[in-house]
């Protein structure tokens, strides 16, 4: 169809524009990475987003589709750099490779391309990822402040094409906040001993800093109306209220809210993750539920469940329940009646 | 003294705010333009049914001459808007978004002006009129809304229960947008007098002005002008768009819903534009017809951007010129404003009607370019603008994958296709045009299943009849057979006639194309036709009587009695209706040429053959040559199943019922159209009042 009715106005905001300010948004979480933890991250950067273009690119041409528009709205983009914040800085260069691939051939383009997709790509090609490379994806290097050993720092840049990573990588890992968590219980440490940790302890380690950046990159998107303020209200609040009971019960044992909010990758999934709107649910009450299950879920597996973040993990799981979020949560239109009829 | 009771502030949900430009206009007052060489007046310039043209070419009108007469209920009379000579009543562009020319009115001015007498009695002191009287020179002035709908203004003028506020539309929310503006800024004492006698026609006690808290200019006079009577109160509303839909407007006014695909009347509240207001006034008090209209010819591609009153008919082109033309080559123009008007061709060769609040001139770097859109990345800013409190990409998602039954489920109709919706959408994909594109698919679904719920009943009619004619075949041969052993021999005997017209049948029905070789009739040529089957066997049944009637040329005419197979349809239903209803009476033979008629007779006709042969065994039939001959039954009857056949072909069809201009109370199946058009006119009315 020709845009040939009205409304005849030209719209300001375009897809690749709406990308291009996320991608701005993550500019000063991205600053206080490499600062606390060197460059590796921008290496995985250019990496994933290298085989997101690539792979979309190479796919989109096979399908003989018009690659311009396509690769131009930034939207592979932003699927790459997500992903490789959700790496460790330091990886086999072939792990932001092979999880860019991943996330756009099987996160995206199977279903159709860009808003065809069901899953989140990003989180999709992390969990590839996590699932097949468990040891290269645990693995966190110790918070080095760029400033106290900057030609420490780029040399790290030489383990990702190192044959012997692992080895490498053992010498200057160091366990995150969540780790310590989960492995000082395993290790029978005294739960007071963890409890004074606590919040205390993510910003001795360095994430509660990178969580303040995400912070602010991502109020400055909501104020921008690009990401659903539901969704952020959500998660925020579902990780918070989910986790009180149990801290407020067993201090000893459950982290507080306050180090669930801060901890691993809750803010980045809040304002940048479980906010992409393809995947997400997209009714105003909806997209509240959605972001209060992924809050809790993600609360519930860090508690209980095997792996030390669960971000990539809630937002998957709640991508498959959008459908029938959607359905059960029509807004009352103008005029009285409920939206669509209930039922499938 | 009691404040107006219905006034409740509130808020419309969504809505957007605009660049609104309305200041390129707004400094000089409203001009009057020339009027022109030509003038080309549309038949339809409102919602409902097109007007009936009342003059002949070369005939001579005079200003405010009724040229057009209203066609049904919700229909408008049409009049010459200036002196001169009719020299065309043909189809000419007129502004649609389909871009289908319209029939037209043409008129070459001689510069007289000079004014027919008006066709009702005016009234001084109109407050204490009857409100029939007042409706009814709604009606004739020809008055329809002037907010962009046009719907009829004496229909929201007749109420169907009684009316608790009158709303006035001064919203005017699009951007660019200055004609009700400036009229109310200008005219505001008779914006006012012609609220008065809305409020005396509706007998409402309470009258809203809602307007745009960026017109203070028009709330500062209207505020003044209604501060004499205390049932009128000014309200400023928030700008934003749109502001001005009816429902929105309603809603910001009284706190108050229009139930979803309802009327405004539902909950009491009749809406009005306040040009409107002031030509009921002009019309009541002044005897003038709807002949002018301001309108804001503006844009930033214009060179004079002007407010001005002009004759409907005059050519929005020539207009322009007029007004010293256009700055650069527009990169469109569109009439109405950027939100909701329509594209009109680049030389603004169509006519001004009722409905032109604004001739616009977009610069072409201000024109949504003709990119193709991106996928739906179900951001969901569709949905936080709508202000129906859609889901925009849902309804997206339907109709683009044709789903209508899931987009009606997601509330398609009480869309109003304001704009609000493509106005933000990232992807720029032009969401309004999906949705009209399905309304117009489930109108013409609708259209289709009434049109075969009316062929089901056919068949299961036919069925009947088929299962009568077998039952009668059986006695038919019974009875042959008791006449070989019995000797009868009378020519007139009953049963010797119906043992020969069912013989005749089955021959025909076993060897169809043998039934030429004794049929010198004109009709020979298409063998395999039911009808002309059904006249042999017609004939047949004559031979076997000996009878001389001569006419065997009646079969073809069924075939031209229309060429619309929406019309066929209904016209077969209404046969069958009054086949049904009538007993075997006054089946007339001279059945005039309309085809309807003939339908109608035919079908009688045909319950009469049906009953005459069922009972033939004990009746006696009269001689041939009055209306009850069999003969003449039995054509009819033939002609009835072959307009029956076409009708049951031509139903998956679907035809535009819009002109249809068959009487609805003859037949459910049409009644049930008219109520949908009706409806459907209504729906529109409303919904584009966003305009306003």
């Amino acid at each position: 169809m020709s845009a040939t009715s009205s409304p005849h106005l030209p719209v300001r905001r375009s897809v690749g524009g709406v990308m291009a300010r996320v991608l701005a948004a993550l500019v000063p979480g991205i600053v206080v990475y490499v600062l606390l933890f060197g460059p590796g991250v921008l290496l995985n950067i250019a990496l994933a987003a290298s085989a997101c273009l690539a792979t979309e690119a190479a796919w989109l041409a096979a399908r003989g589709r018009r690659l311009g528009a396509q690769l131009k709205d930034n939207t592979a983009l932003v699927t790459g750099v997500l992903l490789a914040l959700a790496l460790p800085p330091l990886t086999p260069w072939w792990i932001p490779v092979l999880g860019g691939a991943c996330a756009i051939l099987l996160g995206k383009q199977i279903y159709g391309g860009l808003g065809a997709n069901p899953f989140n790509p990003a989180m999709l090609g992390y969990v590839v990822l996590l699932v097949s490379c468990p040891l290269q994806l645990s693995l966190w290097p110790a918070m080095a402040p760029i400033w106290e050993a900057p030609a420490d720092s780029f040399q790290q840049l030489a383990v990702a094409f190192s044959g012997d990573w692992a080895a490498r990588m053992d010498a200057i890992s160091g366990a995150t906040a969540l780790d310590a968590l989960r492995s000082g219980l395993a290790d029978g440490l005294s739960r007071s001993e963890l409890a004074a940790g606590g919040v205390a302890d993510l910003f001795a380690r360095g994430h509660a800093w990178m969580a303040l950046a995400w912070l602010a990159g991502g109020l400055w998107l909501l104020q921008q109306k690009l990401i659903a303020w539901q969704i952020v209200l959500g998660v925020l609040a579902g990780a918070a209220l989910f986790a009180l009971p149990f801290w407020a019960l067993d201090p000893g044992s459950f982290a507080s809210p306050a180090f669930h909010l801060l901890a691993g990758a809750t803010l980045l999934g809040a304002f940048f993750i479980a906010t992409d709107p393809v995947s997400a649910a997209t009714t105003p009450k909806g997209r509240l539920y959605y972001g209060l299950a992924i809050g809790a879920l993600t609360v519930i597996i860090r508690n209980w469940g095997n792996y030390p973040d669960a971000i990539a993990f809630a937002v998957l799981l709640l991508n498959l329940c959008v459908p029938i979020i959607d359905q059960y949560t029509q807004p009352r239109i103008y005029g009285g009646r409920r939206g669509a009829e209930g039922g499938p | 003294m009691s404040g107006p009771t219905l006034l409740h502030r509130s808020d419309f949900p969504g809505g957007l705010h605009l660049e609104y430009h309305k200041d390129l206009v707004a400094g000089a007052p409203i001009a009057t333009a020339p009027i022109p060489p030509q003038l080309v007046i549309p038949l339809a310039q409102h919602v409902g049914t097109p007007a009936d043209p009342i003059v002949q070419v070369g005939q001579h009108v005079k200003r405010g001459e009724d040229i057009g007469r209203a066609h049904g209920y919700i229909s408008l009379p049409v009049h010459a808007s200036s002196s001169g000579t009719v020299t065309a009543i043909e189809e000419r562009p007129v502004a649609h978004p389909s871009g289908i020319p319209a029939r037209c009115v043409v008129i070459d001015t001689d510069g007289e002006d000079a004014a027919a007498e008006p066709e009702w009695a005016t009234i001084a002191e109109p407050e204490t009129a009857e409100p029939h009287v007042l409706r009814d020179i709604a009606r004739a002035a020809g008055i329809a809304g002037l907010g962009g709908a046009s719907f009829p203004a004496f229909v929201k003028l007749n109420p169907a229960k009684p009316v608790d506020a009158l709303v006035i539309n001064g919203a005017e929310c699009e951007p660019y947008i200055a004609c009700d503006q400036a009229l109310m800024a200008e005219e505001a004492d008779q914006i006012v007098a012609g609220i008065r006698i809305m409020l005396r026609a509706l007998d409402a006690p309470e009258c809203l002005i809602g307007i745009e808290d960026n017109k203070p200019q028009a709330i500062a006079a209207m505020t003044e002008a209604a501060a004499a009577d205390a049932r009128i109160t000014v309200v400023t509303v928030p700008t934003r768009y749109p502001q001005g839909g009816e429902k929105q407007l309603i809603r910001t006014l009284t706190g108050r819903e229009v139930p979803s695909q309802g009327l405004p009347l539902d909950i009491g509240i009749v809406c009005q534009n306040p040009g409107t207001a002031r030509a009921f006034y002009r019309a009541v008090v002044h005897g003038e017809a709807m002949i002018d209209r301001v309108i804001s010819l503006t844009g930033l591609a214009m060179a004079q951007p002007r407010n001005v009153r002009a004759r409907i008919g005059t050519s929005l082109g020539w207009l322009a010129g007029q007004f010293g033309g256009f700055s650069e080559t527009p990169g469109r123009l569109v009439m109405g404003g950027p939100m909701m008007g329509i594209r009109i061709p680049d030389d603004g060769g169509v006519p001004l009607v009722k409905a032109s609040n604004c001739l616009l001139a977009m610069r072409a770097e201000d024109v949504r370019p003709p990119e193709p859109a991106m996928p739906c990345i179900r951001c969901g800013a569709c949905a936080d603008v709508c202000p129906a409190k859609l889901l925009p990409q849902q309804l997206y998602w339907h109709a683009k994958a044709r789903e209508f039954d899931k987009a009606q489920r997601y509330n398609l109709f009480d869309c109003i296709e304001c704009g609000a919706c493509a106005a933000v959408c990232p992807s720029h994909i032009p969401l309004v045009q999906y949705y009209r594109f399905a309304k117009t698919e489930i109108w013409a679904e609708e259209r289709e299943r009434l049109a075969a719920d009316a062929a089901r009943v056919r068949h299961e009619e036919r069925q009947r009849r088929l299962e009568r004619e077998a039952a009668e075949k059986e006695a038919a041969r019974a009875a042959r057979k008791k006449k070989a052993s019995g000797g009868a021999t009378a020519e007139d005997d009953p049963i010797a006639r119906a043992k020969a017209a069912a013989a005749a049948r089955k021959q025909q029905e076993a060897e169809p194309s043998a039934d030429t070789d004794a049929q010198p009739a004109p009709a020979e040529a298409d063998e395999n036709d039911p009808v002309a089957r059904a006249k042999a066997a017609a004939r047949a049944r004559k031979t076997a009587q000996t009878e001389t009637a001569a006419s065997s040329d009646t079969a073809p005419e069924a075939s031209t009695a229309s060429d619309d197979p929406v019309e066929k349809a209904k016209a077969a239903a209404r046969a069958r209706k009054a086949a049904r209803e009538s007993s075997a009476d006054e089946a007339s033979s001279d059945a005039a040429t309309d085809p309807v008629e003939r339908a109608k007779a035919a079908a009688r006709a045909r319950k009469a053959a049906q009953a005459e042969a069922t009972t033939s065994s004990d009746t006696a039939p009269k001689a041939g040559g009055d209306s009850e001959d069999p003969v003449e039954k039995a054509k009819a009857a033939a002609r009835a199943r072959k307009a029956q056949k076409q009708a049951a072909e031509a139903t998956p069809a679907p035809a535009p019922t819009d002109g249809d201009d068959t009487q609805p109370e003859d037949d459910p199946v049409a009644r049930a159209i008219a109520a949908a058009k009706a409806k459907k006119a209504a729906r529109n009315a409303s919904g584009e009042g966003g305009g306003a």
